[in-house]
């Protein structure tokens, strides 16, 4: 395994995920109702997701895109089917290692981190 | 451990069709899904369906999974959302004892329904996994409507955070009503990737541009003239070269190709992008077929490995079925048809035939036909013919 240098702690990465995701706020056929915000932290920082949606989208709705890194290669890794087939998008959520988050309910109060390769069981 | 006549493995158009056929006609039902919310890929699709009204035309994607899941719940068809498939047995204890409780059904189409008919209680077992549960069910007849997965195509950095198929973006803003991105590029232009564009730009969200290897747009012309109309370009005799971006995508580089569908030098050029696309087809999701042993076929025109299949939607195993999908990429409308009759057949090998089970497999044989006669049809006609000339290794012929 080898050791992540370059992983996207500095200030220039975090601003540009700020601009990147968002949620809609105007659609010609879809309503959003506002559900309840969900406290939950990613990589120790506090973020807020909404009831009724998974941890991959309340990820992509903070602009985090970056959710693991392979084992072999430290290559990054988002999600890419979002609909629990691909295993691309397994992190450490609660300290559970391999949690697919495009499929796992986002919890009050859950904690979610980057993979890095397999993981460690708790 | 508990005994079901039919089990349906995946809550789609298929399995949800297959559910209601198979529980109107009296049999014991349960449906099997991953996802805590019934209607599979339907719940985020936000456009009307085309065909017919027997097809629900005119209706969304999204409102049809309602329409369905309402008819689902009225009947007495047990429902387990939230719960994963994670064993198939044949073998099982459960699947050897003799059923005191019916007898086997008395037909004149022995043929149909194989040689020997089911005078076991359960043919096979399922484990099923939920966040809380690990339990058993033994079932007479299995469904499979799992579906599909979406391909991935070849290019440098075609794993980088922010390449995304079109279904995930999809699901993301129709579903959670998230942004993927803020401009995308589209690799395909089927109409999975003309429908995706036109719902990015519903979103608020740019399209760069849609590029599609072949020289010419494979979607329904309507879609690309309201891409068109938007000023968006769809780029025929065009790739994706690789996707730019050390953490993530930051942009990428298309290129002209030729007949051959190779790169033409000197022809590539960059896209400001933070999202690429990918539009470029479905997989059967067979797992299960392949580990119940029934005979399978590598079809292209279906998407790859589907199980041997007759009319009635009956592998080679005589009580496993397939619909949706995962016999043939197509579409939702032919998926609920092919659900219907696969419900409705295995129904009637547990119960017995009927008139109803008859005329409902019937007239929804009927309706297949005509939907693949259509000018789009061609494709799944021709790979379902391909089927037909195999034989299958074991059960009916």
């Amino acid at each position: 395994m080898r050791a992540r240098t370059s992983r996207p702690k500095d200030k220039g990465q975090r601003t540009k995920d700020k601009v990147l995701g968002h949620r809609i706020d105007r659609h010609p056929i879809l309503t959003f109702e506002e559900r309840g915000p969900v406290s939950f932290t990613f990589e120790g920082q506090p973020m807020t997701g909404r009831q009724g949606e998974t941890i991959a989208a309340a990820l992509a709705a903070n602009g985090i895109r970056l959710f693991r890194h392979t084992e072999k290669t430290g290559r990054p890794r988002g999600f890419f089917c979002a609909v629990g087939k691909c295993a691309s998008c397994l992190m450490v959520v609660d300290g559970q290692p391999n949690t697919m988050v495009c499929m796992e309910p986002l919890r009050e109060g859950v904690t979610v981190e980057r993979q890095t390769g397999r993981g460690r069981l708790p | 451990m508990r005994l079901t006549d039919v089990a349906i493995v995946g809550g789609g158009p298929a399995g949800l069709c297959a559910a209601i056929a198979a529980s109107k006609l009296g049999a014991r039902v349960v449906l099997v899904d991953d996802n805590e919310r019934l209607g599979g890929q339907l719940v985020k699709q936000t456009h009307k369906f085309f065909g017919s009204k027997r097809h629900y035309c005119g209706t969304r994607g999204m409102d049809i999974a309602a329409i369905l899941e309402q008819e689902l719940r009225a009947l007495p068809a047990e429902i387990l959302p939230g719960t994963s498939v994670v064993g198939l047995y044949d073998r099982h204890p459960l699947a050897t004892q003799p059923s005191p409780a019916r007898p086997a059904p008395k037909t004149a189409q022995g043929d149909l329904f194989g040689s020997e008919p089911p005078a076991v209680a359960a043919r096979g077992v399922l484990s099923l996994a939920s966040r809380e549960h690990f339990t058993k069910l033994g079932f007479k007849c299995l469904i499979v409507a799992t579906g599909a997965a979406e391909n991935n195509v070849l290019f440098s950095n075609n794993d980088l955070p922010g390449v995304y198929g079109a279904g995930a973006v999809q699901t993301l803003m129709n579903v959670y009503g998230v942004k993927p991105g803020t401009r995308v590029l589209m690799v395909g232009s089927g109409n999975i990737g003309l429908i995706v564009s036109y719902q990015l730009i519903q979103a608020g969200i740019e399209v760069a541009a849609v590029v599609e290897a072949l020289p010419k747009i494979g979607g329904y012309h309507v879609h690309a003239a309201k891409l068109a109309r938007l000023g968006v370009p769809i780029l025929t005799s065009h790739t994706v070269l690789s996707a730019l971006g050390k953490e993530q995508v930051e942009g990428a580089v298309i290129c002209r190709v030729g007949e051959d569908f190779k790169p033409i030098a000197r022809t590539s050029r960059k896209l400001d992008v933070d999202t690429v696309c990918l539009a470029v087809g479905l997989t059967p999701l067979s797992e299960l077929l392949w580990q119940s042993g029934c005979r399978m076929v590598y079809v292209p025109e279906l998407g790859g490995h589907v199980a041997w299949h007759n009319e009635n939607m009956q592998t080679s195993l005589c009580h496993v079925y397939l619909a949706g999908d995962v016999s043939g990429i197509e579409e939702a409308s032919t998926a609920m048809l092919e659900g219907r009759v696969a419900g409705a057949h295995a129904a009637a090998q547990v119960l017995g035939p009927s008139p109803e089970s008859e005329q409902l497999i019937a007239e929804s044989r009927a309706e297949l036909c005509a939907i693949r006669k259509g000018p789009f049809g061609d494709k799944a006609a021709c790979g379902k013919a391909k089927l037909a000339e195999c034989a299958p290794l074991v059960g009916p012929a």
